[in-house]
């Protein structure tokens, strides 16, 4: 009888996976389907562009439902994303801002106005210092007089109190926080001053604002990211509900578990990646929206910032995440609920 | 023995979580290219029998042998490559309605990861052979009784598989209809398909010359082979 056999178990021809023991030991057909074997992987990938075109038709075809869903992870990405250009933005505000840390130098009484001049102009030399301003004991008393109202108090003292004043601008390069604290320490250790001012501590409690914010974001996008997960998950599982029937069929005919899996996690895919191009719209909508107001604002402050958007790295972020939760959701749901569904 | 037939059970039983015995120790044996029908009541132990074969169940004692092979060897994963040698039809065909006649037909192709190509011949000559070669672009809905089971047993045979089981192929059909899906399976046994076919009607199947095995309360009674 074996020779009836017509086409024997061939063995399967998937070209990527082990071929796997035919169940019938009929002899394969001398060079029966030989095309197919070098076809096996381009089936393959065929079949994947076939079932993600597929799977994106499916929802196009439901455009409300969709849509929905769509809007729904765009909230969710696009509010943590928003912060992050918000905090970006601010960041570069403030980065300008902590140049403008002034160190003022207070010399002791004992010093006079030439020699605090001659330690101005040798600190004014160094490569840490953008610009000085020299006050002298009289300019001092001159400005006391002048901005504090106790004008009369002073006319009764011998003695001028006030000692004189070195101001120095730190050059941006050594703008930041703990330079500019080292430089002070060293600055503090001259015979000739006695205490040194260092207006710094707004740009330290900025600097935490900035750390706390910066982590609530990281917070919020991380909760947020779970919602996109679990809301994905919710969908396919309703998605593999409505193809129950499709799911035995496959099974039946001996359609392994990656193949099942496989239109749903494009489905996911595609929910991320809209959910996400949708979300950079949102953002991109929202800058638009506010760099009116935010450009009338610098200009009142004299300064030429501008509102920058979503870069190109910060935008194909933002698909990436978007495009991995959409297939992480689809994985756990898919995970959860499809081999439940066993012919029985 | 076991190298000569198709089927194999040796002493099989199965039963289910509550207690009941779908079989008890059924022993037979089917050789390649023979055709046979399963007969008996209904909740006699046919379907039990075929989806033991098909390993949609596993028993609970005795060895099940595929073409020489024994079933309980094989592991979840492989499952699904073994039913891809193995043709089944169904009683409510178990069409998918929102795709073509052409596009149930290939499923399993596709699933073999067959070329496109390769698909819309083989589909076609596997549609041509049920006389539905017309119909490749009908949604199944728009089709009749005989119609839907017949796309079933193209979707069945596409593959070309050594094996095909059918479980009450004719039961929604009328008599003329039936006689007709009958001959369609003969044509594939004479191909050298082993056929192995669960049915109640014995009107039909005493017309024509094949074995027939009787399952009664679960025991093997008639045509042990």
């Amino acid at each position: 009888m074996k020779e009836n056999i017509p086409r024997g178990a061939s063995p399967s021809r998937s070209g990527r996976k082990q071929p796997p023991p035919p169940p019938a030991e009929a002899p394969p057909r001398q060079g029966a389907s030989a095309g197919l074997e070098q076809s096996g992987l381009e089936a393959y990938f065929s079949h994947h562009r076939l079932i993600a075109r597929d799977s994106l038709m499916r929802l196009i075809r439901s455009p409300l439902s969709s849509l929905m869903t769509w809007l729904v992870i765009a909230v969710a990405l696009a509010l943590p994303c928003g912060l992050f250009v918000m905090l970006g933005n601010l960041g570069g505000l403030t980065e300008g801002l902590e140049g403008a840390s002034r160190v003022s130098l207070y010399m002791k009484l004992d010093v006079d106005d030439q020699a605090a001049y001659q330690l101005a102009q040798k600190l004014k030399e160094r490569p840490e210092v953008q610009s000085m301003q020299f006050i002298n004991r009289t300019q001092a008393l001159e400005e006391f007089k002048s901005l504090s109202g106790w004008g009369d108090v002073l006319a009764y003292l011998d003695d001028n109190p006030l000692p004189a004043v070195i101001v120095l601008q730190p050059a941006p390069e050594y703008g930041q926080a703990e330079k500019v604290q080292a430089f002070t320490e060293t600055l503090s250790k001259l015979p000739e001053v006695d205490n040194v001012q260092l207006d710094l501590q707004w740009v330290k409690r900025l600097n935490a604002l900035f750390e706390v914010l910066g982590r609530s974001t990281l917070a919020i996008g991380a909760l947020l990211g779970l919602a996109v997960i679990l809301i994905i998950g919710n969908t396919i599982r309703l998605a593999i509900e409505n193809r129950k029937d499709e799911i035995l069929v496959v099974k039946l005919v001996g359609g392994t578990d990656p193949f099942v899996r496989r239109p749903f996690l494009y489905t996911g895919f595609w929910y991320g990646v809209g959910g996400a191009l949708l979300a950079w719209l949102l953002v991109n909508m929202a800058l638009l929206w506010l760099s009116g107001p935010v450009n009338q604002l610098a200009a009142l402050y004299y300064s030429s910032f501008n509102l920058s958007g979503l870069s190109i790295e910060a935008s194909s972020l933002l698909l990436l995440t978007g495009s991995f939760l959409g297939c992480g959701g689809a994985w756990l749901a898919v995970r959860r609920h499809l081999d439940d569904i066993e012919p029985k | 023995m076991i190298g000569d037939s198709m089927i194999h059970f040796d002493r099989v039983s199965k039963r289910y979580s509550g207690g009941f015995e779908a079989l008890s120790e059924v022993s037979f044996s089917l050789r390649r290219g023979e055709m046979a029908f399963l007969t008996g009541h209904s909740g006699a132990g046919k379907s039990t029998l075929l989806k033991l074969i098909m390993l949609m169940e596993r028993p609970n004692q005795g060895r099940i042998y595929i073409g020489g092979q024994n079933l309980e060897k094989f592991p979840r994963r492989q499952i699904p490559y073994f039913r891809r040698h193995v043709g089944v039809v169904f009683q409510n065909h178990h069409l998918l309605f929102d795709r073509t006649v052409f596009q149930n037909v290939a499923l399993p192709l596709e699933i073999a990861g067959v070329s496109s190509r390769e698909i819309g011949r083989r589909v076609r000559a596997s549609l041509d052979k049920v006389g539905l070669l017309k119909k490749e672009n009908s949604l199944p809905i728009t089709l009749s009784g005989g119609e839907q089971q017949r796309v079933g047993i193209a979707r069945a045979v596409v593959n070309k598989p050594p094996l095909l089981l059918a479980d009450e192929p004719t039961g929604n059909l009328d008599p003329e209809l039936s006689a007709e899906i009958m001959r369609l399976f003969q044509q594939f046994n004479q191909v050298g398909v082993t056929v192995l076919i669960a049915s109640h009607d014995l009107a039909l199947i005493s017309h024509m010359k094949h074995r027939v095995m009787r399952l009664d309360h679960g025991q093997l009674v008639a045509g042990r082979g």
